[in-house]
């Protein structure tokens, strides 16, 4: 009985040795092939899954969403494009209870600045704004959801830096919001926003986790030499409702995401003020997985397609009109002449379509950000000292 | 008897199944391993734990060991790791006392007393631990009056929705010396109960009830005895005190370890006071009414003859409710207290490195509970029946 138990234990070991020499490259290859038709399968079912709030999020961040929806292949480089062109949707990834830049409404509508760029990139490549599969991620797992392949891009206003471009294996898509660092704190403690950091010293500060934002509020204050202490919490609306019930003195995030949450959440935006301090420059802008180019330029061009359009006048609605157009800039950019879309493997009027079924990015900018009252300031255009600046489509 | 064809031969089937079910484990094993690998190959991502030495550069809310902006993620890590020990060790003594009373109060007599245990085995069983957590923080803690509207207890002790600040004391030059006193204090302690044991081997008469004030008394004459032998005293009281727009010095107690204590404490002490009314319920009926023709009390009877018997019932189950608390600390990051759990997802979103630090958390929850179990095993093994 011994002999045969050795036996078993040689026998297990010499297995686990050819799995795992033998086993990788085979994996490789397979992982396309093998996967690719279950989510060709259930994709068509997937909008039915973008149910209520906030358990669409919970589910999608606990990582369990391999199971129930369907998952993007892991695809090598260049195939990104092809791959999501067959599926037919595009899978996006976003915040989901962000209101202006991601926020999944209580009627399942997904509305926002960073998600009307998921609808263009959707209308650049089917000619339906619809054809979009969102996906609620947490600020600490999107990254992993794009390495992984789960998600085709993500629009879900992440900062561009240096580590996250070198060591994340990521490509950052243009700026499509130039956000920087605040803080935000009672009037009652510090009634001017011109006052410097100085006015929160000893003071407790509400922000979220897995965010630049806690690296810079510790930089900020070291660096001016105040004390304070960190309230950390996971979710950014937790963060608001910790601040709004007064366990901290002050809360910080992009200023964007103050003036936006500020609003939706607070009883009395009055109440509070933003210090004009700049903490950080914190360009938002979509991500991609690193080594597909070719879907990294179709990211990067359709976002530079619609700021090229607002700089013309072409909006959504006088799209149709300068179809007609003599000037060769315009007829070139909404695909009238030359091929400009089959370079990157898609339909010569792309533009023409993010434009018209989405709009251009000073309507996109219109309809989410200004109803909260954000200046275009530095996200103006470059002809009205802000920017926003298209290469040439030509 | 006659020879068998080996592959009829029910011992061989039973090893060749268990040898068709270990390969097909380690197929599994070696699938799982090369995808990770050529996955993590593909993205160009490499393992490795080099980041730890790099300096981690954010604050972390509350520490019990020293921590500064220029330490390393290493050391963040163990700071959260501190956190969650302390958070559980102070649960799980708490939640005993808890449990073993509520336990003992849903088998009362009292009718009152009883229904009030089952309520309240019954509201904090049936819900999840995340809600009752945001209860108790969002709920009862953070409605506290504020800062400037603190509660103010005699000591001062102050209360407010930023935590319960406690008159403390700050170590002056002379600590050092004054630490040996420290040890002496604790070591009569051990030394009087040595002693209290042999007196009880020797008569069989109880210790009279007043000699326990030795544990008491004898350290801290001790401590004092130090203290005044000292130049310059070795501790100053640190009060409390309003300034700016917190409380400074003295002790505090922040609201979101409060909210998890006390949410791990209150959730998992229901499940404790089921396991220990059912240990009590396994004691035969005989038992009690012989302890009670005995002549002793109700309270006797429950100490000497029902919770020891009980035990051997209520160890094992118990230990897991132990483990669940450990490990149900990790939902601090929801209410803001900075364990293991909550600092490590930081370092993942700083560093990127996701696999490498996901095995030292997995790592940590699993060597914390290994240790409980082990306690609790030896200590199991101990109240066991032993058979003669």
């Amino acid at each position: 009985m011994r002999k045969i138990t050795t036996l078993v234990t040689v026998l297990a070991l010499a297995s686990v040795l050819l799995a795992a020499c033998a086993g990788a490259p085979p994996v490789v290859t397979d992982a396309p092939t093998t996967t690719a038709p279950t989510s060709e399968a259930t994709a068509t079912e997937a909008p039915a899954t973008e149910a209520p709030t906030a358990e669409a999020e919970a589910t999608a961040t606990a990582g369990g969403a391999a199971e129930t929806t369907p998952v993007a292949p892991p695809v090598a480089g260049g195939e990104r494009l092809q791959a999501i062109l067959d599926r037919g949707t595009l899978i996006c990834g976003a915040h989901g209870t962000f209101q202006g830049f991601g926020f999944l409404d209580t009627a399942g509508a997904w509305t926002g600045f960073d998600v009307d760029f998921c609808r263009a990139w959707a209308a650049a490549l089917f000619n339906d704004a619809d054809a979009v599969e969102f996906r609620a991620l947490s600020a600490q797992d999107r990254f992993t959801a794009l390495q992984s392949g789960e998600v085709d891009v993500l629009s879900r206003n992440s900062t561009w830096s240096y580590t996250r471009d070198a060591e994340l294996g990521l490509t950052f898509g243009p700026v499509t919001f130039y956000d920087g660092q605040a803080i935000m704190a009672r009037t009652d403690i510090v009634n001017d926003a011109s006052l410097g950091l100085d006015a929160l010293e000893g003071a407790n500060v509400c922000v979220q986790s897995g965010t630049t934002t806690e690296l810079n509020l510790a930089d900020q204050f070291r660096a001016a030499g105040v004390n304070y202490t960190p309230v950390v919490f996971e979710d950014q609306n937790l963060a608001f409702q910790a601040y709004e019930e007064g366990r901290c003195d002050a809360i910080t995030s992009d200023r964007s995401q103050l003036a936006t949450q500020g609003q939706a959440v607070l009883s009395n935006f009055a109440d509070h003020v933003i210090l004009d301090v700049v903490m950080s420059k914190e360009p938002l802008g979509p991500a991609v997985v690193q080594g597909d180019e070719k879907w990294g330029d179709v990211v990067h061009w359709v976002v530079y397609g619609m700021i090229q359009a607002e700089e013309l006048g072409i909006t959504s609605e006088n799209v149709d009109e300068f179809l007609t157009s003599e000037d060769p800039v315009i007829r070139r950019l909404l695909g009238v002449e030359g091929e400009l879309g089959s370079k990157l493997g898609l339909s010569n009027d792309f533009i023409y379509r993010a434009v018209k079924l989405v709009g251009n990015y000073g309507e996109v900018y219109e309809r989410n950000l200004a109803v909260y009252g954000l200046a275009r300031g530095q996200n103006a255009l470059w002809t009205e000292g802000g920017l926003m600046y298209a290469p040439p489509f030509r | 008897m006659p020879i068998r064809a080996f592959w009829r031969d029910i011992r061989f089937l039973q090893v060749l199944g268990q040898v068709i079910f270990v390969l097909l484990l380690a197929l599994a094993a070696g699938f799982l391993y090369a995808n990770v690998s050529a996955n993590l190959a593909r993205q160009g991502l490499t393992v490795g734990y080099g980041f730890i030495t790099n300096p981690a550069s954010f604050d972390i809310g509350e520490s019990y060991i020293p921590y500064e902006l220029s330490d390393s993620y290493g050391r963040a890590i163990l700071v959260g790791l501190v956190n969650t020990l302390v958070v559980s060790a102070l649960g799980i003594v708490l939640t005993t006392m808890v449990g073993i009373i509520a336990g003992i109060a849903r088998l009362s007599s009292n009718w009152l007393i009883s229904r009030l245990a089952g309520a309240y085995v019954g509201v904090i069983r049936n819900t999840p631990l995340i809600i009752q957590l945001m209860f108790w923080y969002f709920g009862i803690i953070l409605q506290l009056p504020a800062v400037r509207a603190a509660v103010a207890l005699p000591g001062p002790v102050y209360l407010t929705q930023r935590g319960l600040y406690l008159p403390w004391y700050e170590a002056m030059p002379t600590f050092d010396s004054w630490k040996m006193y420290v040890w002496l204090a604790l070591a009569s302690i051990v030394i009087i109960w040595i002693i209290f044991r042999v007196l009880q081997n020797r008569s069989s008469l109880p210790i009279p009830l007043w000699w326990y004030l030795a544990y008491i008394l004898v350290p801290v004459l001790i401590l004092w005895i130090g203290f005044i032998l000292q130049p310059e005293p070795p501790l100053k009281a640190s009060i409390p005190e309003l300034t700016g727009l917190n409380f400074r010095g003295g002790l505090r107690w922040t609201p979101e370890f409060a909210a998890l204590l006390f949410g791990l404490v209150v959730y998992t002490g229901a499940f404790i006071a089921e396991i220990v009314r059912a240990g009590i319920q396994a004691i035969s009926r005989g038992q009690v009414e012989a302890a009670r023709s005995l002549g002793l009390t109700t309270g006797q009877t429950l100490r000497l003859i029902i919770l020891p018997q009980a035990l051997r019932v209520i160890i094992p189950p118990l230990t897991s409710q132990y483990l669940n608390l450990a490990k149900n600390s990790s939902l601090a990051i929801a209410i803001g207290y900075p364990d293991l759990f909550s600092i490590a997802q930081t370092v993942i979103n700083q560093t990127g490195a996701v696999l490498e630090v996901i095995v030292i958390m997995m790592l940590s929850y699993l060597s914390m509970s290994l240790f409980t179990s082990l306690l609790m095993n030896i200590y199991n093994n101990r109240v066991r029946l032993v058979e003669r």
